[in-house]
């Protein structure tokens, strides 16, 4: 095949898969965040992004340069066969990648303190407390202040810090809200935690990214970040519900099922949660199992 | 007790027309394959020229032969994902999602273990020990029961397509998921035993490698005159010696879970899924790097080989290619950062991982500056080395994103994930194989690829490359999760019709690599390798005949230099024959390995399907067959010099008639090695 017609088109298909990426992306759950947490992600992508490019660029223009100028048939070229060895070439080719991820490698350890899940987002403020426990294939969530749980949906008030702890009741799950922030693994008799705030009002999905067997594509809910006052008439609402959750009813939830409507519980079991947790792990109930945490939350976390 | 265990006749895949058909397919491949062996009458011939043969370059292609089939079963899966994923927005689209898990498990098994390990094997042993100037791999006997047992791994990936299922729980198989209470079936045990057997026959491997770079280099062939290729074989072989175990610990932890009811990775009873994951990804990050440097390897040779021009620095991509085979032990946690591990933890390991891409930036570097100042003539071998590098570098950025542990909460098991590892292993690992099956066919079998179908091959995959995964990547920034067996948000359908039609042209590419092949083979004696060095070589496999003889090198070379075929072509010091050869030993052939094979792929079925009293009399035959192999001390035969010289005679009445190097004729020839001018 003919160089030329090798260009235009491998330039045909990077095109293509340019346009491709323009359209809808944009206004996608994680390039038009709707909270801090995912917006400081994106930022971080963006800059490590650009960063990089100072790689990249010359990768592309040398392959090019050289693919051209140093095509055999090109006899004008200068042909050094013998050129093995350059040093300042060599200090070139190890020092710029290493000052480049000398500069990833700080901004890495900053952001990674800075965003750490397990961080409550504003210290000053009491976050709302969310627990969220994965069965197959469906979330609930547990209001414990509020004494009220539902299935598939969770309501959250705007710009007031959310602290979600996670766990499950079946294999391993992950659950993430990609417009408010990352994810975090949920784990059979152990808690994990996601702190989260929504600051500008919307409904935003949310679902088990971890693989879970045949319901794993229809695990998914829907977060509604509202107001003050719509998130009280939502609670008001949810505490009408007839149906309590006790133990019983519990047990029936947690059997397998798909595409399980938006349910309302008014008056969960005592100590759901930490009875979940219990189940497997011989009663006991440790609330921050990663140690390595109490010390992470002492740092500056600025 | 069931005599056969939990098989019955209900195993065999009626229920579903989709699952039957890839029953049948299956099927009639084994018995199409049988019955052209008996149309050419080559029963003989196969059982016993290759079956039974333990020399080094007969294996090497038997591997090849087996990672080309697997390649083929993988991209079956691939396609089948990649039209589900198209068409089933709101709704289910063809395939259940049970047999939709089955796909993306067999998949990932497929390739990882069955195309690329035995591709990988492939290579080094066809050309590692004529690179160093060896007659054969340390271990011959060894690399035979290697061979089988990888074999025997790959077969039961396949059987278990027509009887019972296959895993549902991912390539990765993470508890609890694939433990019994989540996953009663044999699925999980066939994925499970294929890994187990095949992982012996790749640590025996790694010894096997390590061990003949260690011992069997010529005379002159120091450490730092070894070409890059073998370096990087060096350190895959130390990879895989210690990253192996890890995997084999782990499995059979889960098999004992699964089979006698223990607990160390289930939920309940003190087990802990997560200590599953850290010993698969201590085996799984060096892994990606087992497959990845021969690779490397193989760009290196290919670069310096097309560009006419010595490798720029060596030293350089030696210390690249250690420092990421000792930083591979330090990342495994960055492919689980959303575990809960503290900040402390995670910035360790991400900050590990970026570091990896100082070396690797090192390598693409030297690369480019090898072709700075050369004379690049665009074979297919060069052609998917220049894909390479431009694309690689592009599954590097996402790489160094996705070990910022801020990025990876959002991105992780998202599509992001997807394509980054597709673009780190469809250009970095297979597009070097590939351009190392086509650089050294001629030497495996006497006889040129076809170019143009090779061109073609490469532009397919890499447009096909291009279309099928830059939509993942915006699908990943979308927020669309990976195994998603159907979907309800509209934005992701576009994309993913984007990528059914990138694997589409990627069929095409494969399609490409087998009218190549059936072409070359069709106009062989148009493109036939009289010299052994079809594209004007640099290191010693061109110094042997294409094919080699038996015993490679007729007289251990003399190493001189990192070029050595090169500079002793300069010094035109090889040419000259010797005044009396020698008699040679060599390995006689035996059908041990295979027995071992056959019996570990029985064993792993008996062991799937619970038919202990199989399970059994396969460890018996395996003991018994070693029992045997150890107490024979005939195990070699010499060749005399008189035959020797026969073959030797003939060899250099052929390369009489072709003076030429076949390179010569190419418009982009800058002549053959030649005294250096004094500038």
């Amino acid at each position: 095949m003919r160089p030329a017609l090798a260009y235009r088109s491998l330039a045909l298909a990077l095109g293509a898969a340019l346009l491709c990426a323009g359209c809808s992306v944009i206004d996608g759950p994680v390039l038009d965040p709707k909270g801090p947490i995912t917006l400081a992600e994106r930022d971080l992508l963006f800059q490590a992004i650009g960063i990089m490019m100072i790689v990249i660029i010359p990768v592309f223009v040398m392959a090019a340069l050289f693919m051209w100028r140093y095509r055999g048939t090109n006899k004008s070229a200068r042909y050094t066969p013998n050129l093995a060895y350059y040093w300042p070439a060599e200090v070139l080719v190890w020092g710029v990648p290493a000052a480049i991820i000398v500069w990833l490698g700080l901004h890495l350890w900053h952001d990674t303190y800075k965003y750490d899940p397990y961080n409550q987002i504003d210290p000053s403020v009491k976050p709302l407390e969310v627990q969220a426990i994965a069965q197959d294939w469906k979330w609930l969530f547990v209001y414990p202040e509020h004494d009220v749980a539902v299935v598939n949906e969770l309501a959250i008030p705007v710009d007031t810090p959310v602290s979600i702890t996670i766990t499950s009741d079946t294999v391993m799950n992950s659950l993430i809200i990609p417009a408010l922030g990352g994810q975090i693994y949920a784990m059979a008799g152990m808690q994990t935690r996601l702190n989260l705030l929504a600051d500008k009002p919307g409904t935003f999905w949310g679902r088990n990214v971890q693989y879970s067997g045949t319901g794993f594509a229809n695990q998914q809910f829907q977060t509604l970040a509202t107001s003050k006052e719509d998130f009280d008439a939502w609670m008001e609402k949810a505490k009408q519900s007839s149906q309590p959750l006790d133990a019983a009813t519990y047990e029936k939830l947690a059997k397998p099922s798909e595409k399980v409507p938006v349910t309302y519980y008014s008056g969960v079991e005592p100590g759901l949660f930490d009875k979940i947790i219990a189940k497997y792990s011989h009663g006991d109930v440790d609330r921050e199992p990663h140690a390595a945490h109490a010390d992470s939350a002492a740092e500056p976390a600025e | 007790m069931d005599f056969f265990g939990r098989l019955t006749i209900d195993s065999l895949p009626f229920y579903s027309a989709i699952a039957a058909s890839g029953a049948g397919v299956t099927v009639l491949g084994a018995l199409s394959v049988m019955a052209v062996i008996t149309y050419f009458g080559a029963w003989r011939l196969v059982l016993f020229d290759w079956v039974s043969s333990i020399d080094h370059k007969k294996i090497g292609i038997m591997y090849v032969m087996v990672a080309l089939v697997m390649l083929m079963r993988g991209f079956i899966d691939a396609a089948m994902m990649r039209s589900q994923q198209a068409i089933a927005y709101n709704n289910e689209g063809y395939l259940p999602p049970d047999h939709f898990d089955q796909i993306f498990s067999s998949h990932g098994t497929i390739m990882i273990f069955f195309m690329a390990m035995p591709f990988l094997s492939g290579l080094i042993n066809l050309i590692m020990p004529q690179q160093i100037g060896s007659r054969d791999v340390a271990f011959p006997f060894m690399n035979s029961i290697s061979l089988w047992l990888t074999t025997a791994g790959a077969g039961l990936v396949l059987i278990s397509l027509v009887i019972g299922k296959f895993s549902t729980a991912g390539w990765t198989g993470y508890p609890p998921y694939s433990g019994s209470q989540f996953t009663p079936g044999v699925g999980v045990d066939y994925w499970l035993w294929a890994v187990l057997i095949s992982g012996i026959g790749s640590t025996m491997s790694g010894i096997n490698f390590l061990v003949t770079i260690v011992k069997c280099r010529a005379p002159g062939m120091t450490m730092f005159r070894l070409p890059l290729f073998t370096w990087t074989v060096f350190v895959t072989s130390i990879l895989m010696i210690f990253a192996f175990p890890a995997l084999t610990v782990a499995c059979g932890a889960l098999m004992l879970d699964r089979t006698l009811g223990f607990h160390f990775f289930t939920n309940e009873a003190g087990g802990n899924m997560m200590n599953y994951i850290n010993l698969f990804w201590l085996w799984g990050h060096p892994e990606v790097y087992i497959l990845i440097l021969p690779a490397f390897g193989v760009f290196s040779e290919v670069v310096a080989v097309f560009s006419q021009k010595r490798l720029f620095g060596y030293i350089s991509l030696v210390l690249a290619t250690m420092a990421i085979g000792i930083l591979s032990f330090t990342v495994w946690l960055h492919h689980f950062f959303t575990m809960g591990s503290s900040a402390r933890v995670n910035s360790f390991f991400g900050t590990m991982t970026t570091i990896i891409a100082v070396p690797t930036g090192v390598k693409v570097f030297d690369w480019l500056l090898t072709m700075y100042r050369g004379r690049i003539i665009f074979k297919p071998p060069m052609l998917y080395t220049l894909g390479f590098l431009v694309t690689f570098v592009i599954g590097g950025l996402s790489g160094v994103l996705l070990a910022l542990p801020p990025i990876d909460y959002l991105m992780h098991n998202t599509t992001f994930l997807i394509a980054h590892f597709h673009n780190m292993i469809i250009p970095g690992v297979l597009f070097g194989y590939l351009a190392g099956y086509m650089f050294w066919f001629p030497k495996a079998f006497g006889f040129k690829l076809n170019e143009w179908w090779g061109a073609a091959s490469f532009w397919c995959w890499i447009i096909g490359f291009y279309l099928a995964f830059m939509p993942l990547y915006v699908l990943g920034l979308l927020g669309m999760p990976r195994r998603m067996e159907h979907y309800e948000i509209a934005a992701w359908q576009p994309h993913l019709i984007v990528a059914a039609i990138g694997a589409f042209i990627i069929f095409l590419g494969i399609v490409c690599l087998g009218v190549q092949l059936a072409v070359s083979i069709r106009d062989r004696n148009k493109a036939l390798d009289l010299t052994g060095d079809p594209w004007n070589g640099r290191s010693l496999e061109w110094a042997t005949s294409s094919p080699a003889a038996p015993y490679n090198f007729a007289v251990v070379p003399q190493v001189q230099s990192i070029d050595a075929w090169w500079d002793m072509r300069r010094a035109a010091s090889l040419m000259s024959r010797p005044a009396e050869y020698e008699d040679i030993s060599i390995p006689k052939n035996t059908f041990i390995g295979a027995v071992i094979g056959g019996a570990g792929f029985v064993f792993g079925f008996a062991m799937v399907w619970y038919i202990w009293w199989l399970a059994i009399l396969c460890l018996a035959v395996i003991f018994v067959a070693i029992v045997i192999r150890a107490s024979d001390d005939d195990t070699d035969y010499v060749m005399p010099a008189s035959e020797v010289k026969k073959i030797e005679d003939a060899r250099f009445a052929q390369l009489a008639k072709a003076p030429k190097n076949e390179m010569a004729d190419d418009p982009g020839f800058a002549g053959q090695p030649m005294p250096e001018p004094s500038t």
